[in-house]
């Protein structure tokens, strides 16, 4: 188990050092750099040539390299190509903001996907599944601008419910997001709830159709009791895996809609700071959102293999 | 099954006209492939049979309701939307319609190339796969179409690209299942070289999973395509694409509703469309698509 473990956490951070050299590397052959940036695409000679020196940009790519991932590993992530000011900084409200979008939005899309997928799951091929697994369907594939321009018609512009917009700036505290941040939360959970509870269905559907669950039936085991004892917490333990990727997806891929709704988090600062050409910025939150990634899915598996005593085991048995 | 005594005598004419049957005795691939060959049809069709010049501005007719003359109203600067809806699928359909066979042949063949040869290299290049897959998609697209364009010649090969990493892994899995069975421990005994195997054993098991892999692809890709189009990264003005529309006509959204929802309505119908068939075929060729991680 301890081995295994160690195993993991190796791969992981592998895995992260990989991105980390994917992401300098990348930026690296991308004609153009942070000093080209900042003083316009036309700065030649002199200038160019001091903003280059002054940012350290003309030494060999592994010397910075080695440098920025080192600083990057304690926590500092350089200064921004613009705005001269510390990227930690400017990061640490976004980071704050995207959290609290992502958990309100897991707190109520959670425990919904999961009760629904159960539900579905045991009732399958009722009308109660046939209707929760279209809308899910819909609710997954129509792409989250469209879903959220049509939340925003519905409900901040027909029947005047909900703000349709964030006006709260960044650096504000958490509360002042409330009621601006239902709009996108009721989105976001649409999305998720979809995912989740397709897996968890189809999860249910399987385990209620297993040997033991049938011998337990035989042997006059209530339904409630098979169901609650024996079925569910097989059948749910997929669903960590899946949480795990919504929450990856939540901290790093929900540009579009804080776009939409100008929630001023992670993802709409990705866009800015990529329009701008402010590649320091753009590699700090690449970094950050890879490394939540990396650190998120290894917790699932992780807490998967805990849970599971079949798994915890396998690898001795192969021995 | 009878699918499959059906291939051992008749080739792969004969299983896709079956599995096509199967696909459209469900519901769900009824109503999808219909939805799909439509827009495929009014895509190849449309430009003969659009009521208006895409282009035409007309300042007497800024943001005017449907009527019988334009039957779902007109934008901002006073285009026909009906045209434009009718119109907006073509460069969507384009790009992805290249992009992803390229996104599932490319994955595909790396994806069991890895699989069969397994070992450390596979394990190095399954590390390189998850530090690609850790990246958040558009983070990956916009760095590199804002220094090289947004034109098809940039959106094509950039899609096909990062879309076919994920298949790499699908297809890497589905080998290894493949990999243990006897009839490849034949192979090898028979002395097959590792493209013998390839191509004879192993992509004929394999390729059930990657054409439902590919029809999933081909929607994720749409909706990448019409996002980056939606956020001003995609199609260039005055060229009419439903990403772009709906990002034109959201500000007047509180007063001129209909400028959203024809293009809603579209592009809705398609990806639906697209993935109804997706889930009849997986259910068709017996793949279980909800087990599969959504990345």
């Amino acid at each position: 188990m301890l081995r295994m473990l160690i195993r993991r956490l190796f791969l992981g951070a592998v895995t992260v050092a990989i991105v980390s050299l994917i992401i300098f590397s990348g930026v690296e052959l991308l004609p153009g750099d942070a000093c080209t940036a900042f003083l316009e695409r036309e700065a030649k000679g002199k200038l160019l040539e001091n903003c280059r020196e002054a940012q350290g940009l003309n030494r060999p790519a592994i010397e910075r390299y080695v440098e920025w991932a080192a600083s990057a590993v304690q926590g500092d992530l350089g200064v921004s190509a613009n705005g001269q000011k510390s990227i930690s900084e400017l990061v640490g409200d976004r980071l704050k903001n995207s959290l609290l979008l992502a958990a309100c939005s897991l707190a109520l899309g959670v425990p919904l996907s999961i009760f629904l997928g159960v539900v579905t799951g045991l009732w399958r091929d009722r009308p109660i599944d046939l209707t929760l697994s279209t809308l899910a369907i819909f609710a997954m594939t129509i792409p989250e601008f469209v879903s959220a321009t049509v939340l925003i018609l519905l409900f901040s512009i027909w029947l005047g419910w909900l703000p349709g917009i964030v006006l709260t700036p960044a650096h504000a505290p958490l509360s002042e997001f409330f009621p601006e941040i239902l709009l996108p939360v009721l989105v976001l959970t649409m999305v998720m709830t979809a995912h989740i509870l397709r897996m968890v269905r189809s999860s249910v559907i399987e385990v209620m159709a297993g040997d033991y669950v049938q011998m337990a039936t035989l042997k006059g085991v209530p339904h409630w009791r098979i169901v609650f004892r024996h079925a569910l917490p097989n059948a749910l333990l997929p669903a960590i895996n899946v949480v795990a990727l919504t929450i990856a997806w939540l901290l790093g891929g929900v540009v579009v809609i804080e776009v939409v709704f100008n929630y001023p988090g992670l993802g709409r600062m990705m866009i800015d700071s990529i329009s701008d050409r402010d590649l320091p910025v753009v590699q700090a939150i690449a970094l950050i959102v890879a490394t939540v990634y990396v650190g998120v899915n290894l917790s699932a598996d992780l807490l998967t293999m805990i849970a599971n005593p079949r798994l915890r085991t396998m690898h001795m048995r192969r021995k | 099954m009878s699918i499959v005594s059906f291939l051992d005598k008749n080739k792969h004419f004969n299983r896709i006209i079956l599995v096509l049957r199967d696909v459209m005795s469900r519901p769900s691939g009824a109503i999808g492939l219909t939805l799909v060959a439509a827009h495929l049809v009014l895509a190849l069709i449309s430009p003969l049979i659009v009521p208006y010049d895409y282009k035409a501005m007309n300042s007497a007719l800024m943001l005017s309701g449907p009527d019988s003359a334009h039957w779902l109203g007109t934008d901002h600067v006073g285009r026909d939307v009906f045209t434009r809806v009718l119109l907006g699928g073509r460069e969507a359909l384009l790009v992805t319609g290249v992009a992803t066979p390229i996104a599932v042949i490319w994955g595909g063949l790396v994806g069991i190339f890895f699989g069969l040869v397994g070992g450390r290299i596979d394990e190095v290049m399954m590390r390189v796969v998850d530090a690609f897959l850790s990246l958040p998609w558009i983070l990956k697209m916009l760095v590199l179409i804002v220094t090289f364009g947004t034109g098809i010649e940039v959106l094509i090969p950039t899609l096909a690209f990062f879309y076919g990493i994920p298949v790499i892994r699908i297809a890497r899995a589905a080998t290894h299942d493949v990999v243990a069975r006897d009839f490849v421990s034949a192979a090898r005994a028979r002395g097959h070289g590792r493209m013998s195997i390839i191509r004879r054993e192993l992509l004929p098991n394999v390729l059930d999973t990657l054409m439902v892999e590919g029809a999933m692809r081909w929607s994720w890709m749409l909706l990448a395509f019409s996002s980056l189009s939606f956020l001003g990264f995609g199609v260039s003005p005055p060229t009419p694409d439903w990403g772009l529309m709906i990002a034109d006509a959201r500000g007047f959204m509180s007063f001129a509703p209909w400028g959203v929802l024809g293009p809603v309505i579209a592009l809705s119908s398609l990806i639906i469309g697209i993935n109804l068939t997706a889930d009849a075929l997986a259910k068709a060729l017996g793949i279980d698509r909800a087990q599969k991680a959504p990345i």
